[in-house]
């Protein structure tokens, strides 16, 4: 709502500046978005021109004499439009004003014009700054007093007040006035609603029917009779243009300029063209359609409130009027509509028509029926001053939805409870007192309310006290401690598992990312495809659905990333996925995602010159279960982005809570990643967290005796999987540790072999043992190997 | 005897004098200290002797063993020195060269800033809790007193689920605010409760460098008797300190949220200017009695605040796309 501070200044006088303004008005609610501050002229004051004579060496110039309060000047003056008589803006030698020619700031300099000497200006809207106009000079009203600085007759300040949904009120001068006179003391001034009421009984000339009265609780029309149709008076267009609205004709100019000042919107329609000159308030039949003003046809439904005449649609109700009624250069007699409707029916059908307007962005905030009885008398008094009409006598006031008064109680206790200060009811009565409200009975600590009408914000006792502290400013509340019990600790195990995986997979080296949520179905198919929940209304074709994997967004971040890089990227993500399940929330759950790829080492002087793969993975994911008190199994397995032989399942007891391998070369090509490898892997949290024991960590004494350590090398078939010889010599007696070194294949192995060398290490709890007793062992646990799986001593 | 012990030691002597290296003084070990060496000979000679002989002599072949042990070690130590000193020479570094990296990655900014602030009040006695990123009209609308129509439901440009239930409506949606949790934490929970949310969130809005249609939101709520708005702004002034330093101010001004009521906005002093970091309020009775809590009996406050906002503010980053772009040499930075 732009808010021109002259206009305000009219229903509340106020000495504040329009930035102090701004801030008490921000402060109690109502923001101050933006001001605009129009003047700052300096050296330019109001003149009169007593002469006007020809320029001796030139046509086209004229020499006028302007009386500038301080004394008399003829200057040189080029516009068309100069003569005597006028009381114009003028500008002494100094001034500073826009260049009329090159549109820049300039200070205007004497000079000699065609031989005679000027030393001021006469000037125009465009060296003032005011417009672009720049044919004549700028024409002041003749009630300026001469020598008054420009900026008293001229000068203003626009303040546009972001407003909230909840006030509706705030929509119009009247409503800001209110705030305006509660924050400063001062007092409203409202506009006349009396008008002479001269012609026929309006219930002769017109008939309103209200067949929906859910939807329109009120219905308000107005006859003026005979009006002339023309631009509305400039006092009038310049208000309305300051506050962002085009003139267009005074009738139209009238509506709109009352519905700023009451926040009520109003309709004029043509009155000879209403079919049997009455208003019918009714729903849209099916297949109805209506040419608004703005030229389009639009198709309605039985939802979409109409007003109709006898025979047609003439307006959307609340939302804009019809083509075929319009005021028009021809029209003479206007009906005046000012109504109450149903503002969630005008929001949705607003929404449903996709046209939004000023009335219908009023009317759907809620206004109050109360409203437009004193909007209706308003515009009415204006047509008839402005517009040369006769008002009929009345108005025809339809009000099936009249609801009684509200009354609120509101008691000090309250107000000290909620707030934390110590208040009665009589620190209360004089604020709410000054924003409107009528106050009926007071007691001690109770008082009973009657909000103002155009308050519909007012509804229990909180609303009241909120009037309170808004307007006292919230620094007169002291601030306070919590005084009550802690609540009682609930552990969060879920929330812990992702912070300590966050703290080790950075402390790993891991770069945390986060991704969107919303993916399309060529993200989806990364996880073998599927159908995520879709977004109705999604912004972009890769935002279509929720996400059903990780991968996507990390494939995405890889790529992005990887020219930029010329060291290893390895990330991470703790983000959900969004499992759907009929007639319930999805299953968001939550997912660990790791990729990593590029060169292990970053670049340096001893760097070596291996990629990050698969058993980079894997050592994390073991490395993070081992924290987690968990050991995994990882056996081949299938995944639709990954490595067909280069995959596997992470397996806690007997349940899968991930996958790990390397990214399917295809993949790598699809994301076009540069390095032909990216080793991934992906746990699902609640599995990880369903299968972690319990903390039942118990110290044990270090082993005493000191262990024995043998290196096996021993040849076995090359599908044979390592995990499972490394499990034998685990279970292998006074084992007590056993790290595979090596895997060995190529020269002197047959080709179906390899060959593994294993550390073992024995360890006896009760005593040291000997070379021969751990020969002894080593000799068993080699018979084992050759019995169970052919294997072989390497030579 | 006498004459041969004599003579051993000077010829003993003089031979390590002239020992130069580990090697040789192994040796000269061997030469005189050894199993088969001449010190031990001359022991072993001892037997031979009568025992008053035996006795005089054995107590000056053991002096002499014990001088040459004793040459011995002193050498030893002269020699061990001075090599480790040359070894040592030999084995300088450049140390000017950089070390060898050690890979320590970080946390996406919005993770600091959301445990920066989630640390703030769990000191001050708030729990943790995560709320379900897909909402219910029910949950993300309607108990927090935004009926259907209701005109504040244009405060939050809502992306729907494309799913219609029995009644033909879509009741699903990405939630626009980290609200729900209000009353889904308040509806397995009695008072006294204070709780904070951290969550993304999601809204139907076009992306420039001060908008994303996804982002994170810390919410947080405190009910139980006795609650004020006092505790509000001490509690809310409190949080500013701990996350933005302990001169910092802050300013409250009235807004409007339809859960709250009265309901505030706080802004901190940063850089001379006010800027708005948070909404809050005292909540509302309707949303009081859909969390079960009979108004009259409890109060409570909630807060909501924008992790990209703060988190930009903290950082001085210009543009909030940064943050899901995940450029690392943006990520790096934090």
């Amino acid at each position: 709502m732009k808010a021109p501070l002259s206009w305000l200044k009219w229903y509340v006088p106020f000495e504040l500046d329009p930035h102090t303004l701004g801030h008490r008005m921000t402060l109690a609610g109502v923001e101050a978005d933006k001001i605009e501050v129009r003047g700052g002229w300096d050296g330019v004051v109001v003149g009169l021109v007593k002469a006007v004579n020809p320029h001796p060496n030139a046509d086209r110039l004229r020499l006028a004499t302007v009386d500038y309060g301080a004394g008399e000047m003829t200057v040189v003056c080029g516009a068309p439009n100069v003569a005597a008589g006028q009381k114009i803006a003028f500008a002494r030698a100094g001034a500073k004003l826009i260049d009329g020619h090159t549109g820049k700031p300039a200070v205007l300099k004497p000079a000699k014009i065609r031989g005679v000497e000027s030393q001021g200006m006469v000037c125009s809207e465009k060296e003032l700054g005011l417009s672009q106009e720049h044919e004549g000079i700028l024409v002041l009203p003749s009630e300026a007093a001469i020598g008054t600085p420009l900026d008293a007759v001229l000068g203003d300040a626009v303040i546009d007040f972001a407003v909230t949904a909840n006030r509706p009120d705030c929509l119009s001068m009247l409503g800001l006035a209110h705030e305006v006179a509660a924050l400063t003391g001062g007092k409203v001034r409202e506009p006349t609603l009396r008008y002479p009421e001269t012609g026929e009984a309006i219930q002769k000339k017109t008939r309103v029917e209200i067949l929906d009265a859910d939807l329109c609780p009120r219905y308000i029309a107005g006859l003026a009779t005979g009006v002339k149709i023309g631009p509305s008076p400039k006092w009038m267009q310049d208000r309305l243009t300051a506050a962002g609205m085009r003139p267009i004709n005074n009738i139209v100019d009238i509506t709109n300029y009352v519905m700023l000042e009451f926040g009520q919107p109003l309709h004029a329609f043509d009155y000879d063209l209403l079919t049997e000159h009455r208003i019918v308030v009714r729903r849209a039949k099916a297949g109805e359609t209506i040419t608004t003003i703005d030229g389009q046809e639009r198709k309605l439904t039985p939802s979409i409130l109409l007003i109709a005449d006898a025979a047609r649609p003439v307006a959307l109700a609340g939302v804009m009027g019809g083509a075929r009624s319009e005021v028009s250069e021809r029209t003479t007699n206007v009906l005046l509509e000012s109504a109450a409707f149903n503002n969630i029916n005008i929001r949705r059908t607003s929404r449903d028509i996709g046209l939004r307007s000023e009335a219908s962005s009023r009317f759907e905030k809620g206004l109050s029926a109360e409203l437009p009885i004193y909007a209706a008398r308003r515009a009415m008094q204006l047509f008839v001053e402005l517009c040369g009409g006769t008002a009929a006598q009345g108005l025809v006031d339809v009000y099936p939805g009249k609801a009684p008064q509200r009354r609120v109680r509101v008691t000090g206790h309250r107000a000290s409870a909620l707030l934390g200060v110590r208040l009665t009811s009589s620190d209360l009565t004089p604020v709410l007192r000054s924003l409107g409200c009528d106050i009926h009975h007071a007691s001690d600590d109770a008082l009973e309310v009657t909000p103002p009408y155009w308050r519909m914000d007012l509804n229990i006792e909180d609303d009241l006290v909120e009037e309170y502290v808004r307007i006292k400013g919230f620094d007169s509340i002291p601030t306070a401690k919590l005084s009550g019990a802690v609540p009682a600790f609930e552990p969060s195990p879920l929330l812990a598992l992702k912070e300590s995986l966050r703290d080790l997979l950075a402390g790993a080296g891991l770069q945390e990312v986060i991704t969107y949520s919303l993916t399309n179905q060529a993200g989806q198919a990364l996880s073998g495809g599927g159908n995520g929940l879709r977004i109705l209304n999604p912004l972009a074709s890769d935002q279509e659905e929720l996400r059903l994997n990780l991968r996507h967004g990390l494939l995405k971040t890889l790529a992005i990333n990887q020219r930029n890089q010329e060291n290893g990227v390895r990330l991470f993500e703790l983000g959900r996925i969004y499992i759907p399940r009929s007639e319930e929330l999805p299953d968001e759950r939550e997912i660990l995602g790791v990729l990593l790829s590029g060169p292990r080492d970053d670049l340096h002087w001893r760097r070596t010159e291996e990629s990050l793969d698969f058993f980079d993975a894997k050592g994390l994911i073991e490395s993070l279960l081992a924290e987690l008190l968990l050991k995994g199994t990882f056996d081949p397995t299938k995944d639709a982005v990954l490595h067909p032989g280069k995959t596997a399942a992470i397996t806690l007891g007997k349940t899968q809570v991930g996958v790990v391998g390397e990214v399917h070369p295809k993949f790598a090509r699809a994301f076009d990643l540069l390095e032909r490898s990216a080793a991934y892997f992906e746990i699902d949290l609640q599995a990880l967290l369903e299968a972690m024991p319990k903390d039942e960590r118990r110290y044990q004494a270090v082993g005493r005796f000191p262990s024995v350590l043998r290196d096996l090398a021993i040849v076995v078939d090359r599908a044979l999987p390592a995990e499972q010889v490394a499990a034998l010599i685990r279970s292998g007696e006074m084992v007590a540790g056993v790290t595979p070194f090596d895997v060995y294949t190529g020269k002197n192995i047959a080709p179906d072999k390899k060959s593994l060398a294993y550390r073992v290490v024995f360890q006896s709890p009760s005593k040291t043992l000997t070379t021969e007793e751990a020969d002894g062992l080593q000799e068993r646990l080699l018979s084992r190997l050759a019995k169970e799986f052919g294997a072989t001593l390497r030579g | 005897m006498q004459e041969q012990l004599t003579h051993l030691r000077a010829e003993a002597l003089a031979a390590l004098e002239k020992v130069s290296n580990a090697k040789e003084l192994e040796e000269w070990r061997i030469a005189y200290l050894g199993r088969k060496g001449q010190m031990t000979q001359v022991l072993r000679g001892l037997g031979a002797l009568s025992p008053e002989d035996r006795r005089a002599a054995g107590a000056q072949s053991n002096e002499l063993k014990a001088l040459l042990e004793q040459r011995f070690a002193e050498r030893e130590a002269a020699l061990q020195a001075g090599s480790a000193e040359a070894i040592a020479a030999s084995e300088a570094i450049d140390v000017t060269l950089p070390g060898r990296p050690v890979q320590i990655g970080r946390l996406h900014p919005i993770t600091q800033v959301i445990r920066e602030i989630t640390g703030a009040f769990t000191a001050m006695g708030f729990q943790v809790v995560e709320g379900p990123e897909v909402e219910w009209d029910y949950y993300n609308f309607e108990t927090l007193n935004i009926p259907k129509g209701h005109p504040a439901r244009d405060m939050w440009d809502t992306m729907w689920i494309d799913q219609k239930n029995k009644d033909g409506e879509r009741p699903l949606l990405l939630r626009t605010h980290t609200s729900p949790m209000q009353i889904r934490y308040m509806e397995r929970h009695k008072p006294p409760v204070r709780v904070v949310v951290p969550g993304k969130v999601y809204r139907y809005e076009a992306t420039d460098a001060t908008h994303e249609w996804h982002f994170h939101q810390i919410e947080g709520l405190v009910v139980d008797k006795g609650v004020s708005f006092a505790q509000l702004k001490g509690t809310l002034e409190e949080f500013a300190k701990r996350l933005f330093g302990i001169e910092r101010k802050v300013r409250f001004r009235c807004d409007y949220f339809p859960f709250v009521e009265p309901g505030a906005e706080m802004a901190i002093d940063w850089q001379g200017r006010w800027l708005e970091i948070l909404g809050a309020g005292m909540v509302h009775p309707v949303v009081l009695k859909n969390m079960g809590c009979d108004p009259q009996v409890y109060s409570g406050f909630a807060f909501g605040m924008g992790v990209e906002r703060i988190a930009m503010l903290k950082y001085g980053i210009d543009d909030i796309r940064h943050f899901y772009t995940n450029d690392l040499r943006f990520l790096k930075q934090f």
